[in-house]
C-alpha cells in the first residue's frame, strides 16, 4: 500500500447526508472481477446530471471529497473505495463515516478523515465562495487546512500508523501466524466445519 | 467481570489481543470460525492470494454459494448477461483452485449466502461469522458475531482465518411487550432504525432483548438481526434459547451426541450477565407497535403505515430536512400524503431479509383465496432451493401461482437488481428487501420497504395496506385453494 502523510488538492464540496455505497457505485459495476478500472462508475447515476458537483470544472479535478453526515452507508462492497480512489480522490472528509466503508478505505490508503460538522460547513462555505480552492489534509499533524479555515480531525491511531508506513495488513498478521496456529489447537470439537459437506 | 453477550463472543476468539490500552490501544487479532463467500466480492481476494502465493488456510471453514448475480428464470441455460456469466464462471474456478466447497445454481443448497448458512446448521451460537456482504449481521440472530466485511478483509480472512478488530460498544436494544395481529419482525426493526437513524448504531454491536424477542422464530430474529446494518451497526445479536437449539438440532452440521450435549451446555453461558453494562439502552414497546413502511430513501425514512408522508419542515435538522426534501422528490411524493394512498406498481417477496419458508407462509396466508390487483405485478423468490423445495411440498406455490404472482427460483434478485429482476424507471416497488437507495432495485426505482404481510396484503388492494386492511377472504375460495394444494 501507498504511503500517506499529507495531500493537497482541489476540495469538493458534496453537500448530502447519508451518501451510501449503492450511490458512490451503483450495483450493475459490481460485476467486474478487476480491482480497478472503476472511475468510470463513481456517482455514475448522479453524474447523467450535468448540474452534478463532478460534472463542474474545476470540481471534476478535485481529489479531496468534502461529504455530509453518515457518509458510505449500506453495502459493504469495497468497489466504493476503489471507485473513488480510480477516479482520483485522495481522501474524504466527513462528520460521520459508516463503519465499514471507513475500515475498507483504511485498507486501501483512502484516508477517511472525521471532522465535526460545524467545520465540515465552513469548508463548503470556502469551497463554494472559491470554487477551485485546495484543501491540504495532513496526517501527521491530523489538521485540515482549506483558505482560512484550519480544523482537527480524528482517525484511529491503528489505521494512522498503516496508513503513515504503508503496511500490508496480510503481512502483518503473518507474523503472528504462530498465535493463530496454537489458538487453533484450542478449538472445541462441536465447532462445524464446512468440509466434509453434509447435505440435507 | 461482568460482561455482555458480544463481550464473551469476542473474548472467546481473541488469537492475540492488540498493545496499548484505551485510544492507543491496537486492534485485537480475532479467530473466524466461518467465511461464507459469494461471486460479488471474492474474485479481487482470490487474485490478491493468487499474486501473492498465498494459500487459503481453512478451507473446512469456508463455503461459497452463488446469489447475487444469479438468474431467477431459465436457471439451466447459460446465464444471458455476460459480465455475470463471467463472474459466476470466475467464481467456480476459484472454489476448484483453492478447494472451497462451492453450492452452484441449480444445487438443492444453492441461495443467498445468509440463508444457506443457518439452513445447513453451519450458523451456531457463540461463532464468529463473516461474509463480503454487510447483511452477515443476519446470523446473529444465533448469538453469533457476524458482519460483513470488505474484500481487502475477504482476503485476509482467506490468509489467515483472522481479522484485526478494534472492540466495539455495545448497546441494548430492549423490546417489550407482545406483537399485535400482522406487526412482525420486519416492523421492529424499521421502527428501531427510523428511532436511532441510519447513523445511531455505528460503532456498536446491537443485542436485541426483552420478551418480544424472545417471543419470536429464529426466522423472524433473522430478520431483525440482518437490519442491523441498516441502523450503522456492523453487527446485531440475539441470545441464544430453547429456540435457537430447536431449530438447530438434527440440521446437516449440527453437533451430534456428545457433541451436541457440549455444544449446549457452552451455548446456555451465552447470555449477557445480569449486572452487564451496556453503553448505550433503547427501548422500544411492542404493543403499541404498528406495521411500519419507509417513505424516503434511506432506511431510517419510515413511519407506521397508518401515518403520513413527512413534511420537510418535520426536521429541525438541516442534513435531515435537505435529505428528506430530495427524498421526496425522488420518490414522486408529496408530504402530507396517506402511506395507505400510495399505489405501488410491484410487490417483491424475498431477499436476505424475508424470503425464508416462514416468510413465504405468512404471505401465503394473506393471499389464499384472494385476488391480486391486476396492475400489480409480484415476485416471489425463495431464499434458496431449499427454501423453494420446503415451500413447493407445502403447495405454497400454488397458492402464490394462483394469486398471479410469478414463482421464481432462488437468489438476491431484486433486492438489488443484479440479475435481470430490475425496476424500470419510475417503477414504485413494496418490498420486503432491507435498502431503499435510489435506484437500488434498478435506475429511477422506488422502494416502499414492508414486511411479508403488508407486502401480501399490498399485492390485494393495489397500495400500501395491513392485512388489517383487506375484506375477509371468501371462504370457499380458500378451501378451493388448499385442495387444489
Amino acid at each position: 500500500m501507498e504511503k500517506f502523510t499529507t495531500h493537497t488538492g482541489i476540495g469538493v464540496p458534496l453537500r448530502q447526508s447519508n451518501v451510501d455505497t449503492d450511490q458512490i457505485i451503483p450495483a450493475v459495476y459490481l460485476k467486474r472481477i478487476t480491482r480497478t478500472g472503476f472511475e468510470d462508475a463513481l456517482f455514475s447515476a448522479w453524474r447523467k446530471d450535468p448540474a452534478f458537483i463532478l460534472n463542474q470544472a474545476p470540481f471534476n479535478a478535485g481529489s479531496v471529497l468534502v461529504a455530509g453526515p453518515d457518509f458510505g452507508t449500506g453495502s459493504s462492497r469495497e468497489h466504493a473505495v476503489w471507485a473513488l480512489k480510480d477516479y482520483g480522490f485522495k481522501t474524504v472528509l466527513s462528520s460521520r463515516f459508516a463503519d465499514i466503508f471507513r475500515g475498507n478505505s483504511g485498507k486501501q490508503g483512502l484516508l477517511a478523515a472525521e471532522l465535526a460538522q460545524d467545520d465540515i460547513e465552513l469548508i463548503w462555505k470556502a469551497l463554494e465562495n472559491a470554487p477551485g480552492t485546495e484543501v491540504t489534509v495532513d496526517l501527521v499533524s491530523k489538521t485540515v487546512i482549506c483558505g482560512n479555515v484550519v480544523a482537527p480531525f480524528s482517525i484511529d491511531d491503528y489505521t494512522r500508523w498503516r496508513l503513515l508506513e504503508g503496511f500490508d495488513d496480510i503481512g502483518l498478521t503473518l507474523q503472528h501466524e504462530e498465535d493463530i496456529t496454537t489458538y487453533e489447537a484450542t478449538r472445541p470439537a462441536f465447532k462445524p466445519k464446512t468440509l466434509p459437506a453434509r447435505l440435507s | 467481570m461482568a460482561n455482555t453477550l458480544a463481550e464473551k463472543v469476542w473474548d472467546a476468539h481473541v488469537v492475540r489481543k492488540g498493545d496499548g490500552d484505551g485510544a492507543n490501544a491496537q486492534p485485537d487479532l480475532l479467530y473466524i470460525d466461518l467465511h461464507l463467500v459469494h461471486e460479488v466480492t471474492s474474485p479481487q481476494a482470490f487474485e490478491g492470494l493468487r499474486l501473492a502465493g498465498r494459500k487459503l488456510r481453512r478451507p473446512d471453514l469456508t463455503i461459497a454459494t452463488e446469489d447475487h448475480n444469479t438468474p431467477t428464470l431459465d436457471i439451466d441455460k447459460p446465464i444471458a448477461d455476460l459480465t455475470s456469466r463471467t463472474q459466476i464462471q470466475t467464481l467456480r474456478n476459484n472454489c476448484q483452485e483453492f478447494g472451497v466447497r462451492l453450492h452452484s445454481l441449480g444445487d438443492a443448497e444453492q441461495g443467498i449466502v445468509h440463508v444457506v448458512g443457518p439452513q445447513l446448521g453451519l450458523t451456531q451460537p457463540g461463532m464468529t461469522v463473516v461474509c463480503g456482504d454487510s447483511h452477515t449481521s443476519t446470523h446473529g440472530a444465533f448469538g453469533a458475531l457476524a458482519m460483513g466485511i470488505g474484500t481487502s478483509e475477504v482476503e485476509h480472512v482467506m490468509a489467515t482465518q483472522t481479522l484485526s478488530l478494534k472492540p466495539f460498544k455495545t448497546m441494548a436494544i430492549n423490546v417489550e411487550g407482545t406483537l399485535r395481529p400482522g406487526v412482525t419482525a420486519k416492523d421492529i426493526i424499521l421502527a428501531v432504525i427510523a428511532k436511532i437513524g441510519t447513523g445511531g448504531g455505528q460503532g456498536y454491536v446491537l443485542e436485541y432483548r426483552g420478551s418480544a424477542i424472545r417471543a419470536l422464530s429464529m426466522e423472524a430474529r433473522m430478520t431483525i438481526c440482518n437490519m442491523s446494518i441498516e441502523a450503522g451497526a456492523r453487527a446485531g445479536l440475539v441470545a441464544p434459547d430453547e429456540t435457537t437449539y430447536a431449530y438447530m438440532k438434527g440440521r446437516p452440521h449440527a453437533p451430534e451426541g456428545a457433541d451436541w450435549d457440549a455444544a449446549v451446555a457452552y451455548w446456555s453461558t451465552l447470555r449477557s450477565d445480569d449486572d452487564a453494562v451496556f453503553d448505550a439502552q433503547v427501548d422500544l414497546n411492542a404493543d403499541t407497535l404498528e406495521p411500519f413502511v419507509t417513505w424516503g430513501t434511506n432506511p431510517g425514512q419510515g413511519v407506521p403505515l397508518s401515518d403520513k408522508v413527512p413534511s420537510p419542515n418535520d426536521f429541525g435538522d438541516e442534513n435531515a430536512k435537505a435529505a428528506a426534501e430530495r427524498a421526496l422528490q425522488y420518490m414522486g411524493l408529496e408530504a402530507g400524503t396517506r402511506m395507505k394512498d400510495i399505489r405501488v406498481d410491484t410487490v417483491f417477496l424475498g431477499s436476505c431479509t424475508n424470503s425464508r419458508i416462514e416468510d413465504l407462509r405468512a404471505a401465503a396466508d394473506i393471499i389464499r383465496g384472494r385476488e391480486k390487483d391486476p396492475k400489480v405485478r409480484m415476485l416471489v423468490v425463495p431464499g434458496s432451493a431449499r427454501v423453494r423445495l420446503e415451500a413447493e411440498a407445502e403447495g405454497l406455490d400454488r397458492v402464490f401461482k394462483d394469486f398471479g404472482a410469478e414463482w421464481r427460483f432462488a437468489g438476491c434478485s431484486m433486492c438489488l437488481g443484479m440479475n435481470p429482476d430490475q425496476l424500470e424507471p419510475g417503477e414504485r416497488c413494496a418490498s420486503t428487501s432491507n435498502r431503499n437507495f435510489e435506484g437500488r432495485q434498478g435506475k429511477g426505482g422506488r422502494t416502499h420497504l414492508v414486511s411479508p404481510v403488508v407486502a401480501a396484503a399490498t399485492a390485494v388492494r393495489g397500495t400500501l395496506s395491513s392485512p388489517s386492511d383487506l375484506d375477509p377472504a371468501p371462504e370457499s375460495a380458500a378451501l378451493q385453494t388448499t385442495d387444489a394444494a
